[in-house]
């Protein structure tokens, strides 16, 4: 039997079941919306130039039944000739280059040589989100069928995937001390290893594939921000960087814009331009658009700046002249991103072309800078509803 | 799924074993209620595997 003052000093009768509805109801409000994006399956029409469909795990099998397994479409030519690697969300939360992959796969047709396409390198970064920095879940981009949806990710894996990180990321096999975090990011952790953390083992089949396919020419599409110096360019080792520079000339000169050439730092460990190059006889080029969404001082981080990259704030700054590329009213549309990746790498393989004829990469389909510009992305995307039910992937 | 990873995932379980228990056992403090559940919000997610 309790006192009276005891029962003066109780909570209220119901407190305790209404916190726990609340708190279930606050479960299942705020879970279910990343349940749902981490779930979400992206459709891709293959175009008539994919011949094949691997997975990554075909090249390190213990990616086989993870998250992080991931599409690798196959484009085969006519012709033999050399061969090429695209890679496209490394950085889930820089979409161009998940947009240039998805407009290669649905568009190109390879004449000569072999193209590898993976839309989605980091796919457990694809299905992580970023709510701390109010990210949106999803972007849609306009077709002439209705707006194609996709994930906005984040820019490393998830920790259901890998988990714990480590006080410092020790990188492999250059033992160079990095970010914690950076264990998690699939451009610190090349060239990886076989049996290491899970990104490595995503970088090592990679290597993998690039190794056993004698793969002539790597190319890993970024964003970047305004405010950071490495943008709007081409980062090339030394082993890539003739090719790099002619490739900058000749969309400066041909197709109008800027795309400079930065060198890849020999002593900056962990990333594809650097450990491609340096682990196998692949020339690797890593293009970074502009994209102001990342930067820092912005307004709100919505869908309408991720994809017109319009922002006062940086406008203002920009006639300080504190960014690094030209930015005016107009901002940095996605339609120019992407643009820019498709045309670079196009001029990539053209001019590795002309070095290597006996090794020629000769595509066809994939529309440049200013036929995106003008026609917009999303003309460029087919409708799934339309195409074959059995040739459709889901990323 | 690693070692290291199973233990992590044992530990946040325990977690949310004690801190349920405490939500349980609590009969005063309506802020300690609201504390503890704040607490297993993060928990819980990462066991259901959504965040």
């Amino acid at each position: 039997m309790s006192a009276p003052n005891d029962s003066a000093e109780r909570s209220p009768r119901f407190a305790k079941p209404l916190l726990a509805v609340l708190f279930a109801a606050l479960l299942v409000a705020g879970g279910r919306p990343l349940y749902r994006h981490r779930h979400d399956r992206v459709p891709v029409v293959p175009g008539p130039g994919v011949t094949r469909v691997l997975r990554l795990s075909d090249f390190g099998p213990t990616l086989a039944g993870t998250f992080a397994d991931t599409d690798v479409f196959v484009l085969e030519g006519a012709k033999p000739g050399g061969k090429a690697l695209v890679i496209a969300n490394t950085h889930a939360n820089e979409p161009e280059a998940l947009l240039a992959a998805v407009v290669m796969i649905e568009n190109a047709v390879v004449e000569q040589g072999t193209l590898f396409i993976i839309p989605e390198f980091n796919a457990s970064g694809g299905r992580n989100t970023k709510p701390g920095d109010g990210y949106p879940l999803y972007f849609s981009i306009p077709t002439e069928w209705g707006a194609k949806r996709f994930r906005i990710g984040n820019r490393d894996a998830s920790p259901l995937e890998q988990w714990p990180d480590p006080d410092v990321y020790i990188h492999y096999p250059e033992k160079q001390l990095l970010s914690y975090i950076d264990v998690r990011n699939t451009n610190r952790t090349w060239p990886g290893r076989p049996n290491g953390p899970l990104m490595e083992r995503v970088t090592y089949a990679a290597m993998e594939l690039m190794r056993r396919e004698k793969v002539d020419v790597a190319i890993d599409m970024h964003g970047a921000e305004t405010m950071f110096p490495v943008t709007n360019c081409i980062v090339a080792p030394i082993k890539s960087s003739k090719i790099a520079t002619l490739v900058s000339l000749t969309v400066k000169a041909r197709e109008g814009f800027d795309n400079h050439v930065e060198p890849s730092p020999a002593n900056f460990r962990g990333l594809s331009h650097r450990e491609i190059g340096d682990y196998s006889d692949t020339l690797p080029f890593l293009l970074e658009a502009p994209i102001p969404f990342l930067d820092q001082p912005t307004g709100p981080k919505t869908e309408r700046l991720l994809l017109d990259g319009r922002d006062p704030f940086l406008l203002r700054l920009s006639r300080a002249k504190k960014l690094f590329v030209p930015y005016d009213e107009g901002g940095w549309p996605i339609a120019r991103r992407v643009g820019q990746h498709c045309s670079v790498s196009l001029e990539i393989f053209r001019q590795f072309t002309k070095k290597n004829p006996e090794r020629a990469i000769a595509v066809a389909g994939i529309p440049r800078y200013a036929e995106l510009v003008q026609n917009g992305v999303g003309h460029y995307f087919h409708d799934p509803a339309k195409a074959n039910p059995k040739a459709l992937r889901y990323e | 799924m690693g070692v290291i990873m199973i233990l992590y995932y044992l530990l946040s379980l325990y977690l949310v074993v004690i801190l349920a228990w405490n939500f349980v056992r609590e009969k005063k403090s309506v802020n300690d209620m609201i504390l503890i559940l704040l607490v297993l919000i993060p928990l819980v997610l990462r066991i259901l595997r959504v965040k």
